[in-house]
C-alpha cells in the first residue's frame, strides 16, 4: 500500500485517500507551438522502471495537488513536496541520490 | 417559510457506542490567507477563538473554528445566528481576498459517544485513530467508507462527524453498522 505525507496538512495520507494526477513537471506546448513538440506534451509520458515523479491530489483530505517523488519498482517514496514548482527541489534529488546514485529523470539527475 | 430541520431530524441509535444525528448546526466555509490578521479578527469576532493552526479544531458546543486546509477555515456557529454572523464577517472582510459562504444546510453532523467511540470512526476512516495520534482539539478530513467526512474529537470518548447532507443516511447507516452490538474489536 502507498502511503504520501501530503505536505499541506502533514497527514500520512494512505491512499484510498488519494487521487493519481499523473506525472509532474509536465511542460505545457500550446498554441503556437509545433505539432511535434504538442504530440509530445499530450502522449510521450515517462515509464520508468525506478525513480519517477508523480502528481497526487489529497482528495479525501485538504483537497491539495502535491508533488511525490517515489521508486516504481520497490514503491519506496523519496519524499513529497509542493505541487507550487517547476523542478524537485535540492532536498528531495539528495534524498533520491543517496539511494539511487547515478539516477535520471527526463531533464533531472 | 417553512421550518428548516436537518438531514435525518435527530435520529440516533444505541449499539457499542451511541450515534446521534446532531440537528442543525450553523456552518460557514471561510477561505483565504489564515495568516491575514483582518481575517484572523472576523474568526475571533464570530467564535471567540483564534485562528487554529494545521489539522487544529477549537470547537466548545455549537461553536467554534476548524481548520480544513491551509486556505480554508470551518467556521461553527449557532445556526440561527449564522445568517448574522456571515454578514458581519463578510462586512469585515470587504477589503480582502476572502470568501465566506453559509454552507450550513448543505451538511449532516453526527455525535458518536462512548467508550467505543474510537473504534467506530478506525472501522471507517483510513486513519490512526490511537489515543497518542488523535486528541481532541485536532480535526482530521478524510473518508468514511465512501464519502468524503471530516471529525474532531469533543472530548476523550465522543466524535463530531462532518459530512455532506446528501451523504447523511448513508453515513447514518454506515455508523449503525460499525456500532452494532457484540462488534467491538479492543484494539483501542
Amino acid at each position: 500500500m502507498l502511503i504520501l505525507n501530503c505536505p499541506y496538512c502533514g497527514v500520512d495520507a494512505e491512499e484510498t485517500e488519494l487521487a493519481a494526477g499523473g506525472e509532474a513537471h509536465l511542460k505545457r506546448f500550446g498554441p503556437g507551438s509545433s505539432d511535434d513538440e504538442f504530440h509530445d506534451y499530450l502522449f510521450m509520458r515517462e515509464n520508468p522502471k525506478g525513480v519517477h515523479f508523480e502528481r497526487w491530489r489529497h482528495a479525501n483530505g485538504c483537497g491539495k495537488w502535491f508533488h511525490a517523488a517515489r521508486c516504481t519498482q520497490s514503491l519506496e517514496v523519496f519524499g513529497t513536496y509542493s505541487a507550487q514548482t517547476t523542478e524537485p527541489p535540492k532536498e528531495i534529488k539528495d534524498a533520491i541520490t543517496a539511494k539511487r546514485p547515478g539516477w535520471t529523470w527526463r531533464e533531472f539527475s | 417559510m417553512s421550518e428548516p430541520i436537518s438531514a435525518l431530524n435527530h435520529a440516533s441509535y444505541d449499539g457499542i457506542a451511541k450515534i446521534e444525528e446532531c440537528g442543525l448546526q450553523g456552518m460557514i466555509t471561510l477561505r483565504g490567507d489564515l495568516s491575514d490578521k483582518v481575517l484572523a479578527k472576523a474568526v475571533k469576532d464570530a467564535t471567540g477563538q483564534k485562528v487554529p493552526g494545521q489539522r487544529e479544531a477549537f470547537v466548545d458546543g455549537d461553536t467554534g473554528v476548524c481548520w480544513m486546509s491551509t486556505d480554508e477555515l470551518l467556521v461553527l456557529v449557532p445556526y440561527a445566528e449564522v445568517e448574522a454572523k456571515l454578514a458581519a464577517m463578510t462586512n469585515a472582510l470587504s477589503g480582502t481576498h476572502a470568501l465566506a459562504v453559509n454552507v450550513s444546510d448543505a451538511r449532516a453532523v453526527f455525535r458518536v459517544s462512548g467508550a467505543n467511540a474510537r473504534e467506530i470512526l478506525g472501522k471507517l476512516a483510513p486513519v490512526e485513530l490511537s489515543a497518542e495520534a488523535f486528541q481532541p482539539g485536532q480535526i482530521r478530513r478524510s473518508r468514511l467508507a465512501q464519502v468524503a467526512g471530516a471529525f474532531w474529537m469533543d472530548d476523550a470518548e465522543t466524535f463530531r462527524i462532518v459530512c455532506f447532507r446528501s451523504a447523511a443516511y448513508y453515513v447514518f447507516k454506515l455508523l449503525k453498522v460499525a456500532a452494532q452490538p457484540g462488534s467491538e474489536v479492543g484494539v483501542y
